[in-house]
């Protein structure tokens, strides 16, 4: 075989892995992922046993401790829409209220239970325009 | 403050003016310039070659590179090697 | 003195713009004289933007709060040192950090190559200063470092406790070093394809300040990795986090690209290639200095939304086009000097292991832009975490791992069988043997952890093995004794051996990654005092709970309460832990009903316990019970209100001695992770490797010259 032609058999060969590769790796990447909602739309259609990421900001007042559970609401970064969350685990260190929170949630009856270790709190606003408000 | 603010700024202002002006004040000696600048490229790619004429003799030594294939390797660097500096001595 | 920094980024502007535009003037109509004014241009950009930063230091140092970006981010109460860096935890302050060290790297390799790379260099200088351009109109129009106020407020609101931490500061000046300098070799590649230069010189030129910005990028990446597991209370050091993995995707484009220039340079192979590469690298950086800012990814440390969006992006964009169009216009000239003989060759190793590397890239890239991606191909936005990563991450390091091994000692143009037997044999044997060993000692449980070992195993095989052959080498020429010989190998050959070094340490590395997640003990407990849990072989036992004040002249810093945890494994004693919960108080703790109310409402911080070891990892953060300890809290701070100040300081002393005698349960996460230590030491023979190779050689022109000399002496002697 010439080796020209050796080449492009090659470079097909190759081409072809990468693309289906490539092909396997986008569907994986649509079936593992969890849509990112905030607490509205989770009120609004939420599938049970679905997992979602769930984003919003923790409601004052609503974090309680249960054993080694944590409890607390979570609600839209603009608005008042709110669901109940049980986290199980230890929660980060910047966990308060009023901060921003990312977390991996199943819906469980009328609650929504987080899963281990994907609670993320979001470090405060440091690369904002506005003045920092008073912590 | 208030005078030495405006004091510090212009100061900065006429070095960097006279720094970035230097070359067209003086017109840059054109010709020698040229003359350094290729020899300069050629030395750097000759340095280039002398390191590969090593890394090959190392490459046979470490049992990378059969005898004939060094030997074949190394003669055709030493060549572009020697062209180099047949080049820079052309130069002057 | 806020006039003059402001007056500084102006000029430092105007200068950018007068650079760009003298250099390219220059190289069109080919007068140095405008060509040298342009890079005398950097040279001032340096200059001005250094004063510009001075003056933010010292203003941060002297706790100017004048200065709206030292009264947003610092205090009198922060330490000298991190006062010092608080100034690029700011916006306008990292910029003005990125675009100072771009100034002096640029300053830097445009004088070592004055006199080389004529035509390239006047088009590189214009892409440098156009950098510099950007960043300084941003920081002149958009977000200026040097915003004032008349009237100073008393004090600061200080830096956020979680980043004070050494690491934490040095972190920033690491990664925009590692940023800034890939723009040196993605700015001569630009000047390279626009005169159609493109063999291996500008490679050559600018190869130091590639080989700098993997280096520093590298640290960058690794000190945030350890920051993350020795200080926040998660115990891991890699999330698989939007701007972690925007700092990483340069490095891997950027690893790749040493690897596939050493081809062009050998063989004139990959032209498109490289160039390609380099200019996606420089765009990447560029990419991660936006996204940490940008808002645009959900992310820990998505720091809020900014209006920088628009201009960056569009930066992107101009460089994606600006690339993609000068490749595909120069593709004529791209053309490749000789072919890809054979796959068993060093060629196809190295072009393996850009394969490896770009779709490693691949992935994190579309995983991290995944939420993006969904939401305009479906409308919602959906993410993906870190099992779909490590699903084709894993499997993809085991393969680079294992190229690493075969890369350096295969054969250019064509392995034969023969060259595979001499060069392969006695690894792949010890490799087979360390597999034989661990399965022998019952390690077993991940099977991809057992390749990762085989393949690490490999690597030291092979290392190992071209040492020896080197060192023997070596010494059956200049008849050195071992040592000399070995000293002198690496030295004369920095650029072989600091890359061997640098695979050695990641095979290292990749052990450490490899057992510390696949054979991991995790465990979430709540303990009362004198309570043990048993983690991974480990009886730890809560002995006793630890309470203090920490003042800072005067000031109550923070209050920590924690715990002593003693480590048994069989009995023996193995040491002990004590791990810390840190309570800063919020800014305005009076306002909140009293100092001690006000102490349990502001931030609050883990102190990691760890006992770390060469093996393994013992390690543990508290979490004290919110219930028990809001009713202690409670009880003192409604008694203590409004009681004058000086009583409300001793309430909070009672309070720790209520904390250090009760018999308070708490939380705490309890890991231990065999093989930790092995991913720092690994980072460090990485780095050590880097540095190698990194170093200038020694003056080989001069000792040559001397020879030259000392043999037309000994020839003289020889006539005479």
């Amino acid at each position: 075989m010439d080796p020209s032609r050796k080449r492009r058999i090659r470079l097909v060969v190759a081409l072809t892995a990468a693309l289906l590769l490539a092909g396997a790796l986008v569907y994986t990447s649509f079936s593992a992922s969890s849509p990112a909602v905030q607490p509205s739309r989770l009120l609004a259609s939420a599938d049970s046993g679905r997992s979602y990421q769930l984003t919003g900001k923790v409601v004052d007042g609503s974090i309680e401790k249960r054993g080694n559970a944590t409890l607390f609401r979570v609600r839209d970064r603009d608005g008042r829409a709110s669901v109940p969350v049980r986290y199980v685990g230890a929660v980060p260190d910047p966990f308060k209220n009023g901060r921003e929170v990312i977390v991996t949630v199943r819906k469980s009856g009328g609650l929504f239970v987080g899963e281990k270790d994907s609670l993320v709190t979001k470090c405060p606003s440091k690369f904002t325009d506005k003045p920092a408000a008073q912590s | 403050m208030d005078v030495l603010a405006p004091l510090i700024v212009i100061a900065l202002l006429g070095v960097v003016v006279w720094l970035v002006s230097g070359p067209l004040r003086t017109g840059a000696g054109a010709a020698d310039e040229a003359e350094g600048a290729r020899r300069d490229d050629l030395e750097a790619a000759k340095e280039a070659k002398y390191r590969e004429i090593r890394d090959a003799e190392l490459d046979y030594r470490t049992g990378k590179l059969s005898q004939d294939d060094w030997r074949a390797l190394d003669r055709e660097l030493r060549a572009e090697a020697m062209d180099l500096l047949r080049r820079l001595d052309e130069l002057g | 003195m806020a006039p003059v920094g402001q007056a500084c980024l102006i000029l430092a502007l105007a200068t950018c713009a007068y650079g760009i535009g003298a250099s390219l003037y220059g190289a069109r109509v080919g007068r140095r004289d405008w060509v040298a004014s342009g890079r005398r241009s950097v040279y001032g950009l340096a200059l001005l933007t250094s004063a510009a930063f001075a003056v933010l230091e010292l203003a941060f140092l002297r706790s100017d709060f004048h200065f709206n970006v030292v009264a947003t981010h610092s205090s009198t109460t922060t330490p000298a040192f991190y006062k010092a860096a608080a100034a690029w935890s700011s916006q306008e302050g990292s910029l003005l950090l990125w675009v100072w060290l771009l100034s002096l790297w640029s300053s830097l390799v445009l004088f070592l190559v004055r006199r080389r790379l004529r035509d390239v260099a006047p088009y590189a200088t214009a892409v440098l200063l156009g950098f510099g351009a950007f960043f300084t109109a941003l920081l002149v129009f958009k977000v200026s470092p040097f915003g004032t106020v008349a009237s100073a407020p008393p004090e600061g609101s200080g830096l956020n406790p979680l980043l004070r931490h050494p690491s934490m500061m040095i972190h920033p000046p690491m990664l925009y070093s590692g940023y800034t300098l890939w723009a040196v070799p993605f700015a001569f590649a630009i000047g390279a394809l626009v005169v159609r230069r493109v063999d291996a010189d500008w490679i050559r030129a600018t190869r130091r300040f590639a080989l700098a910005a993997w280096f520093f990028l590298g640290i960058g990446i690794l000190l945030g990795a350890r920051w993350s597991y020795s200080e926040l209370g998660w115990g891991g050091y890699w999330a698989w986090d939007p701007v972690e993995n925007a700092s990483l995707l340069p490095w891997l484009t950027g690893t790749a690209f040493l690897h596939s220039v050493m081809v062009q340079e050998k063989r004139g192979m990959l032209k498109v290639w490289n160039v390609s590469l380099i200019l996606a690298t420089g765009t990447l950086a560029v990419l991660g200095t936006f996204l940490v800012r940008s808002g645009i990814l959900d992310s820990i440390h998505a720091f809020g939304a900014s209006t920088l969006g628009v201009p960056f992006v569009s930066l992107i964009a101009a460089m994606i086009a600006g690339s993609v169009y000068l490749v595909v216009s120069r593709r004529a000239a791209l053309r490749s000097e000789h072919r890809l003989d054979s796959l068993l060759s060093r060629e196809a190793a190295f072009l393996g292991n850009n394969l490896v590397l770009v779709g490693l890239a691949f992935v994190v890239f579309w995983g991290t832009f995944f939420p993006l991606i969904s939401e305009a191909l479906t409308g919602t936005k959906a993410a993906v975490g870190p099992p779909w990563f490590n699903r084709y991450t894993v499997p993809l390091a085991l393969v680079l791992v294992l190229l690493s091994g075969i890369g350096p000692v295969i054969a250019w143009r064509r392995a034969t069988l023969a060259n595979a037997r001499r060069n392969f044999l006695r690894p792949a044997t010890g490799a087979l043997v360390v597999l034989v060993a661990l399965l022998a000692f019952g390690v077993t449980g991940s099977v991809t952890a057992l390749i990762m070992f085989v393949c690490a195993s490999f690597v030291v095989g092979v290392l190992g093995q071209e040492l020896w052959r080197g060192v023997g080498a070596r010494r059956a020429m200049t008849s050195e004794g071992p040592a000399r010989a070995l000293i002198n190998l690496v030295k004369r050959n920095r650029r072989r051996y600091g890359g061997y070094t640098v695979h050695l340490g990641m095979a290292v590395l990749f052990v450490g990654v490899a057992a510390s997640s696949a054979f991991q003990h995790a465990r979430d407990v709540r303990l009362v005092p004198r309570q043990t849990a048993s983690v991974g072989g480990y009886q730890i036992t809560y002995v006793r709970p630890t309470a203090r004040v920490v003042d800072r002249d005067g000031v109550v810093e923070r209050i920590a309460l924690g715990a002593v945890l003693d480590v048994r494994k069989d009995g023996h004693e193995v040491g002990r832990l004590h791990t810390e919960r840190g309570y800063y108080p919020s800014a305005a703790p009076f306002a909140s009903g009293g100092l001690v109310r006000g102490l349990f409402e502001g931030e609050a911080t883990s102190e990691v316990g760890m006992k770390a070891g060469l093996l393994r990892d013992v390690w543990t953060v508290i979490q004290p019970d919110p219930e028990y300890l809001s009713k202690v809290i409670a009880g003192v701070a409604d008694r203590t209100a409004d009681k004058p100040v000086a009583q409300q300081e001793k309430a909070v002393g009672g309070l720790i001695g209520v904390y250090q005698r009760g018999v308070f349960p708490a939380q705490f996460r309890l890991l231990v992770s065999p093989l930790v230590a092995w991913i720092w030491l690994g980072g460090l023979i990485v780095f050590a490797g880097g540095l190698i190779a990194l170093w200038p050689a020694p003056d080989a022109a001069r000792s040559r010259v001397r020879a030259g000399y000392a043999a037309r002496v000994a020839q003289d002697l020889d006539r005479a």
